[in-house]
């Protein structure tokens, strides 16, 4: 038993986490974190690419020492069908500047650096530790933790759940529910590693240059869903996912999608040759704004991905993680330095910080895309991307059809697949969602 | 065209370190006669594929090469199909990379 009382109580040593610990630690609170894992990182998946700014308002200096793989200088988003992809690329020799803007990142290494910042913050660190539940008052506070640790109850004044994605302390304290199988996508990944000089080769990239591909249509089959290629300094993190609901609905394996995805012949030479040195799944928030639960309680705050943070549309989590998590510890030690108690009152604050912030007004603009999108995935998924492909192919082709006739074909092929009014209304919906 | 053969996920589950906690599953398939839709649906959707089906026709669970997503949570754990938890601290797999 640890007989100490804390400040505060951690939960997970992810981004959110991390972010939160290591705020209230520098300004003098008694933080204990807890973390599952062998050491922070070892379960902990992502993509990944980093947001040098959200990082750069926990740890301004981070490019000293923290494990960076390339900084991005091209964006590749493809629609693909079965044997091409039609592509918007940007790159910019602007993104090669001094303090560059995103990073990709290996997420176990990163995060085992992130922990030994929290830890010379000053906080309490103890890692192959599961909380198996909260501790509750007779009044439904919020008092403390329960761990697989021998007499493993531990007392704080607020614990801040940043458990990840399942939420399962918070579920467990009926303080929200299970994601649902609509609301969280389930992404595969691989790392392939290849040589430092073939990846630059491939990728059409020098020095610490590096380049992202999302691909999105018929890899998924016509479910909800996306691949991504994110180029490190010597490895391919590729991966590919879907909404959780999808699967369970066809039938299609994840390792078999991302199989499919890696055969691509867009793909395939992209990786070939690579030895795969990790397999990874991660359920990902797709809920968007609409699926954000309770934030805060008596005695208890929820961040990053444990809160269903997710900008599903910018592909943007980690940052929302840290900066939810920033704020979260914000709240807390104003709330600590009046010496007020942590109720759930006090700790609203948090939500009012975290209102006025890009990330719930991100996710307020984009509240009706995932119903959009998944309820949709047929047409966007897997129609479109066909579609947009043979047209593109009947532009560059050579043929000698004169080119008025190819473009009623073109324009033809969609009213025949969509009809005028499913293109008008799928226009109109995007629009509306996005706007 | 480059094609890597197709890998069994069997194959993919090597790559990953794993310290198993022997005798304590953390994931627990309800007894049953008849799998429910959504036990069923597990044979497929379990990245790891972790969920089997016997020769009685039940679905059985192996925990050993779990990679701790939880997806079958999200779909069978409502219903009381699974028991569902995350293995002892320091147990289950080990990321390397992540």
């Amino acid at each position: 038993m640890i007989e100490e009382r804390f400040d505060a109580i951690v939960v997970g040593a992810g981004m959110g986490g991390n972010a939160a610990a290591l705020i209230m630690a520098e300004r003098g609170l008694k933080v204990l974190q807890l973390e599952r894992g062998e050491y922070s990182g070892s379960k902990n998946v992502q993509g990944a690419i980093l947001y040098a700014d959200m990082l750069e308002k926990l740890i301004p200096n981070f490019r000293e020492d923290a494990p960076l793989e390339r900084h991005l200088v091209e964006q590749r988003f493809w629609i693909v069908d079965e044997r091409s992809h039609t592509g918007i690329h940007y790159r910019s020799d602007d993104f090669n500047e001094e303090k560059p803007n995103r990073y990709t990142i290996i997420r176990a290494q990163f995060d085992k650096w992130f922990s030994q910042k929290v830890r010379e913050a000053g906080a309490t660190v103890l890692c192959e530790t599961t909380v198996t539940e909260l501790l509750q008052d007779s009044h439904g506070r919020v008092v403390g933790v329960r761990t697989d640790r021998d007499g493993g109850e531990i007392h704080a004044d607020v614990v801040v759940l940043a458990e990840g994605v399942n939420g399962v302390l918070g579920t467990g304290a009926g303080l929200r529910g299970r994601p649902k199988p609509d609301k969280v996508a389930l992404a595969v990944k691989e790392m392939h590693f290849l040589s430092r000089e073939t990846i630059d080769a491939r990728f059409n990239l020098k020095g610490d240059e590096g380049l992202v591909i999302e691909a999105a249509g018929t890899i998924s089959r016509g479910m909800t869903g996306m691949g991504f290629i994110y180029s490190n300094k010597e490895c391919i993190s590729l991966g590919i996912g879907c909404l959780v609901a999808d699967f369970q609905r066809t039938g299609e394996t994840p390792y078999g999608l991302l199989e499919g995805f890696k055969r691509h012949p867009s793909v395939a030479p992209l990786i070939e040759g690579s030895e795969v040195k990790e397999y990874s799944a991660h359920l990902i928030p797709e809920g968007g704004y609409k699926a954000i639960p309770q934030l805060c309680g008596e005695g208890w705050v929820v961040v990053g991905d444990a809160a269903q943070l997710n900008n599903a549309i910018h592909r943007e989590g980690s940052n929302l993680a840290m900066t939810s998590g920033r704020i979260a510890a914000e709240a807390i030690c104003l709330i600590k330095s009046r010496n007020d108690p942590m109720t759930a009152k006090n700790l609203s604050l948090y939500k009012k910080l975290l209102n006025d912030s890009f990330v719930i007004k991100d996710l307020k603009k984009y509240k009706d895309m995932p119903a959009l999108m998944h309820t949709h995935s047929q047409n966007f998924f897997l129609t479109y991307p066909q579609l947009f492909s043979k047209a593109m192919q009947d532009y560059v082709r050579v043929d000698g059809t004169p080119k008025l006739e190819k473009e009623k074909l073109m324009l033809s092929s969609f009213i025949k697949a969509r009809s005028w009014s499913g293109l008008f209304s799928d226009a109109l919906r995007i629009a509306r969602a996005w706007r | 065209m480059p094609s890597e053969p197709s890998r069994r996920v069997e194959d993919k589950l090597f790559y990953n370190r794993y310290l198993v906690d022997s005798g304590r599953a953390h994931i627990k398939v309800r007894p049953h006669t008849t799998p429910s839709s959504r036990l069923l649906s597990m044979l497929k959707a379990c990245p790891a594929r972790c969920y089997e089906l016997s020769d009685k026709g039940h679905i059985e669970v192996t925990v050993d090469g779990c990679i701790e997503c939880g997806t079958c949570r999200v779909i069978c754990e409502e219903s009381g199909d699974i028991e569902w938890s995350y293995p002892r601290g320091g147990y289950g797999v080990l990321f390397k990379f992540g």
